[in-house]
């Protein structure tokens, strides 16, 4: 019952704040709204008992990348949106499309919700660090060392990118 | 215990309006923010269903579509500043050149 509950509200939280996100003008309010969302899932990666994820979630998402992107808003010194004059397709054709794809999606979970039963929370012994860091260096060894190599590659190409031309 | 439909229906949730932001949105900051909107949605999914088959590989994928996201990012974001230089705008509508 206080599982649910605590789902209910923290859902509700991320919710309110990706419908914030849409309705600001501001990208400095879309940003910190994005934050709000983010923190939320780090607390129901918790109640599903992913503590490495939820741990890696406020760090990495809600620190660097956020970070990253409130700096880029102040060196561009993004002001607020403008409305722009041309057609309204995405608006016409986009707001129904996502709410027919949403109440799809919802319909089919909600009718096989039997065959999908519910989740407790985590018993202590699963999602923890150390478990995770055996199955990384273990049997995802490859696609780990692979990532370090994107990252490096993402890096040049950052560097590259904002280089100022001569 | 939560049903683990909840979990997949605010996933959708969040996914959908993260598509539709990255539709409506003319700022191209605030689409990037969209896209990672919708990452998280879709992280969301693996971590419920990671908990409910009891298998950690749903963790890890997390784990990866975090460093994916970190590089896309990085990239993006010196993307945004390079044309932001050379348009001296922000929005989406008037980086039009590729336009017949």
């Amino acid at each position: 019952m206080v599982h649910q509950a605590l789902f209910i509200f923290f859902g509700i939280i991320c919710v309110a704040g990706a419908i914030n996100l849409l309705l600001q003008r501001h990208p400095i309010n879309s940003a910190l709204s994005l934050v709000v969302v983010m923190g939320a899932l780090a607390l129901i990666y918790l109640l599903l008992g992913a503590e490495f994820v939820a741990a890696i979630q406020v760090i990495v998402y809600a620190g660097a990348i956020m970070v990253l992107f409130v700096f880029v808003i102040m060196l561009l010194n993004a002001g607020a949106e403008e409305r722009s004059k041309g057609s309204h397709v995405a608006l016409v054709l986009g707001g129904p499309g996502v709410a027919i794809v949403a109440g799809l999606l919802t319909w089919v979970m909600v009718h096989s919700n039997p065959q999908l039963g519910s989740v407790a929370i985590g018993p202590s012994d699963f999602g923890e660090t150390h478990a995770i860091a055996r199955l990384l260096f273990r049997d995802f060894l490859l696609p780990f060392e692979v990532t370090s190599v994107l990252i490096l590659i993402a890096i040049m190409g950052a560097v590259v990118l904002g280089r100022k031309e001569n | 215990m939560v049903p683990l439909s909840w979990y997949l229906i605010l996933s959708a949730i969040l996914f959908s309006i993260g598509a539709f932001a990255f539709l409506l949105k003319r700022n191209i900051i605030t689409i990037f923010m969209a896209i990672e909107l919708m990452l998280n949605g879709v992280n969301l999914s693996f971590v419920a269903f990671a908990s409910h088959w009891h298998k950690l590989s749903g963790h890890v994928f997390v784990f990866f579509v975090m460093v994916v996201a970190a590089a896309e990012a990085a990239v993006g974001l010196a993307i945004i500043i390079a044309v932001f230089r050379s348009r001296e705008t922000l929005n989406v509508d008037r980086v039009n050149l590729l336009k017949l």
